[in-house]
């Protein structure tokens, strides 16, 4: 409760804020630091990204910025209103529909899609420093967990190993769970969901002790925070699965060292102790995969560009040499290019012997 | 001679006997399109524009504020009379025949001179028409005093010989008229109102002779009254002498015959304009004549030779006080009366030369009020204040309104097509002499110092014209700024009241006065770019 209190605190403060420059005849206005590259720093000692110092100042008597202005107190009251002060729960969708209407007297909506009434939370977020679970809002569940885990979730136990091929599906706000017994050895999270059913199939996890955790895609938060709760609490080394392209490295990175857009919630979320699985450059030539890579395109090559000036990549010797060989590839690998081997290469070969020999990227 | 080549000559004589000159009735009635004759619909406008073509430059010449009388009438569905009646000092008796009944008369052709008729074809050309369409002979009523009699000519053309054949000669009384000219033609032709209609014509004629009172009474009997809102006659334009560079070898060798100066450089002299003697022995000499060699001696090769030099050499530009343009204001007049608007610009541009040619280039803008926002502009074109309603897209008008990019000033256009939106734009070209793509008068030819001299003229009008879209637009847009933040003020008063608990209709007062302390700071940058800590 004290939680709840404290956001409802942080945003009647915005509040105030706003209200004190009306009282002084002042343009009303708020801070909003910046989320972008340019005030994104990467800390060398903690390993985290960490959010500069810059920010813009959002005024309402301005053309440019009204809308948005208002659209970040509607927000903000509707926050405080209808989620913290009733203590109930919204998803990011719930949140833009609680906003979406047509401002009286005009053809202005105060937003036309989701991805403004997202953009004013993350705002929000950064502006009260807190993160948007304590503000009562949540993401899509995307994610998948299977292995031998029992977890509490309030009166419910769940056994993650008697959950079937589906495993468990990881809520967007996982603070409140408890973990309570875990028997495995280490995690392997991974970029696809194809892989994990690969996985499952083949029995993997029980037979070499490990937990299997899967998003589509980008990480989500509640997968991130999972995984940190377990690598911190349980001190399971976490080992991470990708393709072998510059999207695959991000979805590592972001795991590990935090992402540019979600920087503010990095001390939260990070996991300096993952590691990088495969699939390697080094993995296609020793299992002569050459013949199954997929010619790298214009959007590839700028991302490549992009990460690989990122601070985090930058001064590894590991990783530059990766990227190095995808540009001398000129071309990129899906890791299902491992059933070229036979349908569970993977589960009995690669990963076993990848595992054994600690052949890990950094 | 042997016997062979006798028989050959004699039947080349025999030939000869067969083979005439095809007279220039003949040469019309076979390519009438050239002339603009090619349909009904068009021979109904061209009869009435060579018509008003000639009333107007009467009136002009004799300094008459003119009054003109149009009238069509239904006769069959595809037949119509053309009725014109003016006010001019009216023609003497002699000419009536030869000015209307035989082709390429008249004393506009050989002379350099800013009038409405160029060629002198025009209204014979539509008696003609009439002639061959209806088999009737054209009705001319012409009285040139008030103490002396009318004449009234039934007039045909022997279209072999191209010469009047006078169907009936009488004299008349007209007393209610001091002077002036009625002519009654009837022939095939289509009535259509719309873009090329004799309508359309007189508005057009109406809008660039704002001197001119035009009465107009339609097929179906409706009377339209063109109002004249200036009693300033236009400046008579001067007669010139052609300039070296406009001219053609054609015309120098007639020249060279015809003239009465005993010597090359007496011609040069007293023929054209701005050769003095040094120029014209400066031509000579490069054409390797000697300037006292008399014009009648020269050879063709040397007469080519001449004309070559003359573009040589060096000579100043043609006088221009030959022009007569609207003038700025009096455009606008016309244009107020005939086109209403919000807004009116108007540029009567300096003389400038092409070809040795002087002319100037005049434009006016309508903009706003009943135009259509969506559509085209109207584009109206002149030459010597005729309109032009044929063969928009081959014009060098129309070559010079595409070729600007409009939206700087205020129009929208996609690609390089007529610009968009309320506005109706007028282009007039004065010049001693128009340089028609045909002969059907419709377009005007391509050159780079016309096409250039519009675009100059145009873009003076377009900045004013922006100028005011700009105020006009920006003072509308600070009323919907102000409108949309009184509209925005109770939601943010509303939100924060939610946060802080503080009163709703007590911030909404304080923000409302807030608002317009703000006013001129709405659309500043303030804090737009990053900031530290």
């Amino acid at each position: 409760m004290a939680q709840k209190n404290k956001a409802s605190e942080k945003l009647k403060e915005l509040g105030e804020g706003v209200v004190k420059d009306i009282e002084k005849g002042k343009n009303p206005s708020v801070e909003v630091p910046l989320r972008a590259l340019s005030n994104v720093k990467f800390n060398t000692k903690s390993k985290t990204l960490e959010l500069g110092d810059k920010f813009a100042s959002r005024y309402f008597f301005n053309v440019a910025h009204a809308k948005k202005f208002l659209q970040t107190m509607e927000i903000a009251s509707i926050l405080k209103k209808e989620l913290l002060d009733t203590d109930k729960h919204e998803h990011l969708r719930g949140v833009f529909y609680m906003t979406k209407r047509t401002i009286p007297g005009t053809n202005v909506n105060l937003v036309d899609d989701q991805t403004e009434s997202d953009k004013i939370l993350e705002d929000l977020e950064v502006i009260t420093g807190l993160s948007r679970e304590e503000l009562h809002v949540s993401a899509n569940k995307m994610g998948s967990l299977v292995g031998n885990i029992i977890l509490e979730d309030g009166d419910d136990i769940i056994d993650c190993s008697k959950l079937g091929r589906g495993g468990y599906s990881v809520p967007s706000i996982v603070d409140e769970l408890n973990i309570k017994k875990v028997n495995a050895k280490y995690i392997l999270y991974m970029e696809k969901s194809a892989i994990f059913e690969r996985l499952v199939e083949d029995k993997f996890w029980q037979k070499n002790e490990a937990i299997l955790v899967t998003s589509q895609g980008q990480t989500t938060r509640g997968i991130r925070r999972l995984l940190q709760r377990l690598s911190e609490e349980k001190n399971l080394p976490i080992y991470v699965l990708t393709d072998f392209d510059c999207w695959g490295f991000y979805i590592y990175s972001v795991v590990k060292y935090g992402s540019i857009a979600l920087a503010h919630a990095s001390e939260k979320l990070t996991i300096p102790n993952v590691k990088f699985l495969g699939i390697t450059a080094d993995d296609i030539i020793k299992y002569d995969l050459k013949k199954h890579l997929i010619k790298l395109n214009e959007q590839d090559l700028a991302r490549m560009k992009q990460v690989s000036e990122y601070d985090w990549f930058k001064d590894n010797k590991g990783w530059q040499r990766q990227i190095k060989m995808m540009k001398e590839f000129g071309a990129k690998a899906e890791i299902q290019a491992l059933s070229a081997k036979g349908i569970s290469f993977i589960s009995d070969k690669y990963l076993p012997d990848k595992i054994k020999n600690k052949e890990f990227l950094d | 001679m042997p016997k062979e080549a006798k028989k050959e000559v004699i039947i080349a004589q025999e030939l000869a006997k067969k083979q005439r000159e095809i007279s220039i009735s003949e040469f019309f009635t076979k390519n009438r399109h050239l002339l603009g004759f090619d349909n009904p619909l068009r021979a109904l406008l061209m009869t009435v524009k060579e018509a008003v073509d000639n009333s107007l430059d009467a009136c002009n010449e004799a300094k008459i504020l003119p009054d003109i009388h149009v009238e069509l009438k239904k006769i069959t569905e595809e037949r119509f009379k053309v009725i014109v009646e003016d006010n001019g000092p009216g023609i003497v008796k002699e000419q009536i025949p030869r000015i209307f009944a035989k082709l390429l008369y008249g004393s506009k052709f050989h002379r350099l001179r800013m009038s409405r008729g160029q060629q002198g074809i025009g209204i014979s050309a539509s008696v003609l028409y009439s002639q061959l369409s209806t088999g009737k002979a054209s009705v001319i009523l012409s009285k040139i005093h008030p103490k002396k009699p009318a004449h009234y000519y039934e007039l045909k053309i022997d279209t072999a010989k191209n010469e009047p054949l006078i169907v009936k000669d009488e004299i008349k009384d007209w007393s209610h008229k001091d002077h002036g000219t009625r002519i009654e033609i009837e022939l095939d032709a289509k009535y259509q109102k719309g873009k090329q209609s004799v309508d359309e014509f007189l508005k057009q004629v109406a809008i660039v002779n704002p001197y001119v009172k035009i009465t107009y009474i339609t097929p179906e009997n409706e009377k339209i009254e063109f109002p004249r809102v200036t009693n300033e006659l236009p400046i008579e334009a001067k007669e010139i002498m052609p300039h070296p560079y406009g001219l053609e070898l054609g015309t120098l060798i007639r020249m060279l015959a015809e003239t009465s100066a005993r010597s090359v450089q007496g011609l040069l002299t007293s023929e054209f304009s701005r050769i003095g003697s040094g120029t014209a022995k400066e031509m000579c000499e490069k054409a390797g004549l000697k300037p006292d060699q008399k014009p009648h001696s020269l050879t063709a090769e040397q007469a080519e030779k001449l004309f070559r030099s003359m573009q040589e050499v060096k000579v100043i530009a043609p006088p221009t006080d030959c022009l007569s343009p609207i003038g700025a204001e009096l455009l606008e007049k016309g244009l107020r009366k005939e086109i209403p608007a919000d807004f009116y610009v108007t540029t009567s541009r300096s003389p400038v030369v092409y070809r040795g040619f002087p002319f100037t280039i005049e434009v006016g803008i309508a903009y706003g009020g009943s135009l259509e926002k969506e559509s085209q502009v109207k584009l109206m074109r002149f030459a010597n204040r005729v309109p032009l309603l044929y063969q928009q897209g081959a014009c060098a008008i129309t070559e010079a309104v595409t070729g600007i990019s409009w939206k700087p000033y205020g129009l929208n256009q996609s690609g390089s097509n007529i610009p968009t939106g309320p506005a109706a734009i007028v282009i007039h070209m004065a010049s001693v002499w128009v340089p028609f793509t045909s002969e059907a008068k419709d377009a005007i030819a391509h050159y780079d110092e016309i096409i250039k001299e519009i675009k100059l003229a145009l873009q003076e009008c377009g900045r004013k014209l922006n100028a005011y879209i700009n105020k006009h637009v920006r003072a509308q847009e600070q009323r919907e700024k102000i409108d949309l933040f009184e509209k925005y003020i109770p939601e943010l008063a509303n939100a924060l009241s939610n946060l802080t608990s503080d009163k709703k209709e007590v911030l909404e007062e304080k923000l409302k006065k807030l608002l317009k302390k703000e006013l001129p700071t709405l659309e500043a940058e303030n804090g737009a770019k990053e900031q530290s800590k």
